[in-house]
C-alpha cells in the first residue's frame, strides 16, 4: 500500500506544505503517535487475512497470527457457500448501478451546471435532498413497489399476479440507479469547469449531447472515478436492502451470502473470513487504485455511508 | 445562466444581434436542459419521493404483505400506540445511548488523527490511507471480525487472559453489548471522519497561525483560537452526518448481537426490520420508521445549531 501511493501523495503535500499548522514538518513524536494508530486501526485486517488461512482445526484455542500449516482450503469452502455466485449477481448490480450513475447522474449534474432551466435551481435542491432520507423510511414503500412492479416476475400492468422485481436483480439494483449525491457532486464539478469550450462548441454548430459527451465527460475523469466508486461502494456494501429483497440463493448479494454463514449454528471461522477476504479484495482494490479521488477535495463532503 | 454568457460584445449592432441569438438560443438550451435532468429527477421523483409518501400512508393503516386484503386505514393508531410501546421506547434509548457512546469518542479520536496526518511527511499518504481502510470495508464484514475478536476464544479474551485478567462475555450480556458493538463502530467511523477534518484543517488559512504566533500564543492557545473556530463548518458537517448514520446502525447490530441480549441491542432500525419482515406488520414499522426520521432531523438539527453557534 504504502509502495503505490507515497508517489502520489507527496508531491501535492509537497505543494501544498504551505497550508495549515504543519508548514514546519512533523516531529518524530507526530510520526511515531499516527504509527501507532494505524497500526492498531490495522490489527483487525491482519487478524482476518491470517484466520482466513488458519486450517478449520486450528482456528480454536490460542489464535496465533502466523497460522502454523496455512491452507488455501477456506477459500475453497467459502465459494462452495454460494459465493461463486453471489459474487456473479452482485458483480451484475454494480456494474448496472455504475453505468446508470455515470450517465443520468452526471448529465444531471452538468445540465444543473452549465444549462440551467427555469426552476434548476430548485428542481436541483429538492433532488439532492432525497439524500438525507432514512433507508428505514423507504424500505417497506420500496419493498411494496418492487413487488408490485409492473410487468415483472408474472405481474400484469397494474402490478398485480406475480412477485414483482422481488428476489431478482432487477429488485436489487432498484434503489442505487441514481444517487442523489452523485449529481450534487457532478454540479459541483461542472460549476467549476470552464464554460468557454461549449460556447465555442456551440458557434460551431455542435449539439448540447455531443458538448457534453464529446467535450466535457471527457475532461472529467476525476468526477467520473469518485462516482464510479460511490455507485461500487454503495452497492457492493449494501446488506438491509438485498436481505428484504432477496430470498433464494440464486439472487443472493456477496454480503447476504456472508451472512448466511452465521445462521448455521457454529460459526465457522475460517471459511467466513476468507469469505471476506474475497468480497472484500474487489473494494479495496478499486480504493488503493483511487486513493486521490477517495482522499483529495473533490469529495469534501460526501466521503460516507 | 453562466453557459450562455458570451464574452464582452464588439459594435452595438452585434450586441443586438447577439442578444437576439442568445435569446433564442437560451430557448433552446433550456428545453435541453430539461431533458438531460429528467431521467435522474423522475428516477429520484419515483423511488425516492414517492416512497416517502407512500409510507406516510402506509403508517396511517394496519397492513400484512402476507393478507389477502388491502391496507386498512386507521387513522393515528399506530403512533399513538407506539407512544406506550416498551419495545419502541427502548429501542430509542438503545439508539440514543448507541450515538451517545460512539459520535463523541470517533469524532475525538479523528481529531486527533487528523491532527497528526496534517504534518507533511514523507509517507504521510500511507497513514492517511490507511487509516481510511476499515471505512472502505462493509459493515458487515468488520462486524464479522469483530464477532471473532469478542468471541470466547477470540483476540479481546485472548490479551485479557495474556494480562492475566479473567475473560468477558462481551456481546452476550446485556450490560456491555452495547458498548461492546459501539466499540467496533467507533473504530468503523474514525477513518471516514478523520479524512473530512483533515480537509477542515487544510482549509485554515496558514497566516491565523503566524499571525497567532505573533501575538505569543501557545500551541494550545492556537487550537483554541485558530483550529477550533476554523473547523467548525466541517465539524459540523461531521456531527451531523455521524448521528444521521449512527441512529440507522442495522448492518452491525445484525451480524454482532441480533438484538439481543434481551433487547439490550435492538435498535430502532432493527426493530422496524422485525417487525416489518418478521411479524409481517407493514404499518406500524412505518409509524416507528417516521418517528425515527423525526427524531434523526432534530437531533442533527440541534447539533448543527449547538456547534456552528446561534445564527443572528
Amino acid at each position: 500500500m504504502s509502495t503505490t501511493s507515497t508517489p502520489a501523495r507527496t508531491a501535492p503535500r509537497a505543494a501544498a506544505a504551505g497550508r495549515g499548522p504543519g508548514r514546519r514538518g512533523a516531529g518524530v513524536t507526530n510520526v511515531v503517535l499516527l504509527a501507532t494508530a494505524t497500526v492498531l486501526v490495522l490489527i483487525p485486517f491482519l487478524w482476518v487475512v491470517s484466520l482466513a488461512f488458519t486450517p478449520t482445526e486450528d482456528a480454536f484455542g490460542a489464535p496465533q497470527l502466523i497460522p502454523e500449516d496455512p491452507t488455501l482450503g477456506n477459500f475453497g469452502t467459502a465459494w462452495d457457500a454460494n459465493l461463486g455466485q453471489a459474487l456473479w449477481n452482485t458483480s451484475v448490480v454494480t456494474v448496472v448501478a455504475v453505468l446508470t450513475n455515470v450517465v443520468f447522474a452526471t448529465a444531471a449534474g452538468y445540465a444543473f451546471a452549465m444549462l440551467p432551466f427555469r426552476g434548476s435551481t430548485a428542481l436541483f435542491y429538492g433532488l439532492v435532498s432525497t439524500a438525507a432520507i432514512p433507508v428505514s423510511v423507504t424500505l417497506i414503500p420500496l419493498f411494496l413497489m418492487a413487488k408490485q412492479f409492473p410487468l415483472a416476475g408474472g405481474n400484469d400492468l397494474l402490478g398485480h399476479g406475480g412477485s414483482g422485481l422481488l428476489d431478482s436483480l432487477g429488485g436489487v439494483v432498484l434503489p442505487y440507479v441514481i444517487g442523489p449525491m452523485n449529481i450534487f457532486l457532478a454540479r459541483q464539478y461542472f460549476s467549476a469547469a470552464n464554460s468557454d469550450l461549449a460556447e465555442a462548441a456551440r458557434i460551431d454548430g455542435a449539439g448540447e449531447v455531443r458538448i457534453f459527451t464529446r467535450i466535457y465527460l471527457p475532461l472529467a475523469k476525476p468526477l467520473l472515478a469518485v462516482v464510479s466508486i460511490f455507485a461500487f461502494t454503495g452497492v457492493w456494501d449494501d446488506f438491509l436492502w438485498p436481505l428484504v429483497v432477496t430470498s433464494s440463493a440464486e439472487t443472493q448479494t456477496v454480503q447476504l451470502a456472508l451472512a448466511r454463514f452465521l445462521t448455521s449454528g457454529n460459526v465457522q471461522y475460517g471459511p467466513l473470513m476468507a469469505g471476506a477476504v474475497l468480497i472484500t479484495l474487489p473494494v479495496l482494490a478499486v480504493f488503493l487504485f483511487n486513493q486521490r479521488a477517495f482522499v483529495s477535495g473533490l469529495t469534501d463532503g460526501s466521503v460516507k455511508g | 445562466m453562466a453557459a450562455v454568457t458570451a464574452p464582452a460584445a464588439g459594435t452595438a449592432s452585434a450586441a443586438a444581434e447577439g442578444r437576439r441569438d442568445r435569446r433564442s438560443r437560451r430557448n433552446r438550451t433550456r428545453w435541453i436542459g430539461v431533458a438531460f435532468v429528467a431521467p435522474a429527477a423522475l428516477y429520484l421523483l419515483v423511488f425516492q419521493l414517492v416512497p416517502v409518501l407512500y409510507g406516510v400512508a402506509l403508517s396511517l393503516t394496519e397492513y400484512s404483505p402476507l393478507s389477502r386484503g388491502a391496507p386498512r386505514p386507521v387513522g393515528l393508531a399506530n403512533y399513538a400506540a407506539l407512544l406506550d410501546d416498551p419495545e419502541f421506547g427502548q429501542a430509542l434509548l438503545v439508539t440514543g445511548r448507541y450515538v451517545l457512546m460512539v459520535l463523541p469518542l470517533t469524532v475525538a479520536i479523528a481529531l486527533g488523527l487528523a491532527l497528526l496526518a496534517n504534518r507533511p511527511f514523507r509517507g504521510v499518504g500511507a497513514f492517511r490511507s490507511a487509516l481510511y481502510v476499515p471505512h472502505i470495508v462493509s459493515l458487515t464484514v468488520v462486524s464479522m471480525v469483530w464477532l471473532w475478536m469478542y468471541s470466547p476464544d477470540g483476540l479481546f479474551n485472548e490479551w485479557l487472559t495474556g494480562l492475566g485478567l479473567p475473560e468477558q462475555r462481551w456481546l452476550l450480556q446485556e450490560d456491555s453489548a452495547l458498548a461492546a458493538a459501539s466499540a467496533m463502530r467507533v473504530w468503523k467511523a474514525l477513518g471516514s471522519n478523520m479524512v473530512l477534518l483533515l480537509a477542515g484543517l487544510q482549509g485554515i488559512p496558514r497566516e491565523l497561525y503566524e499571525a497567532a504566533s505573533m501575538d505569543g500564543a501557545g500551541a494550545w492557545n492556537r487550537f483554541r483560537y485558530v483550529t477550533l473556530p476554523g473547523l467548525r463548518p466541517m465539524l459540523t458537517y461531521v456531527v451531523a452526518m455521524d448521528i444521521v448514520y449512527l441512529a440507522q446502525g442495522f448492518a452491525e447490530i445484525y451480524v454482532l448481537t441480533q438484538g439481543g441480549p434481551l433487547g439490550s441491542t435492538t435498535t430502532v432500525n432493527y426493530l422496524i426490520y422485525t417487525e416489518a419482515f418478521q411479524y409481517n406488520s407493514f404499518g406500524s414499522a412505518s409509524a416507528m420508521a417516521f418517528v425515527l426520521f423525526a427524531l434523526i432531523v432534530s437531533f442533527s438539527g440541534l447539533a448543527v445549531r449547538g456547534i456552528s453557534g446561534r445564527k443572528s
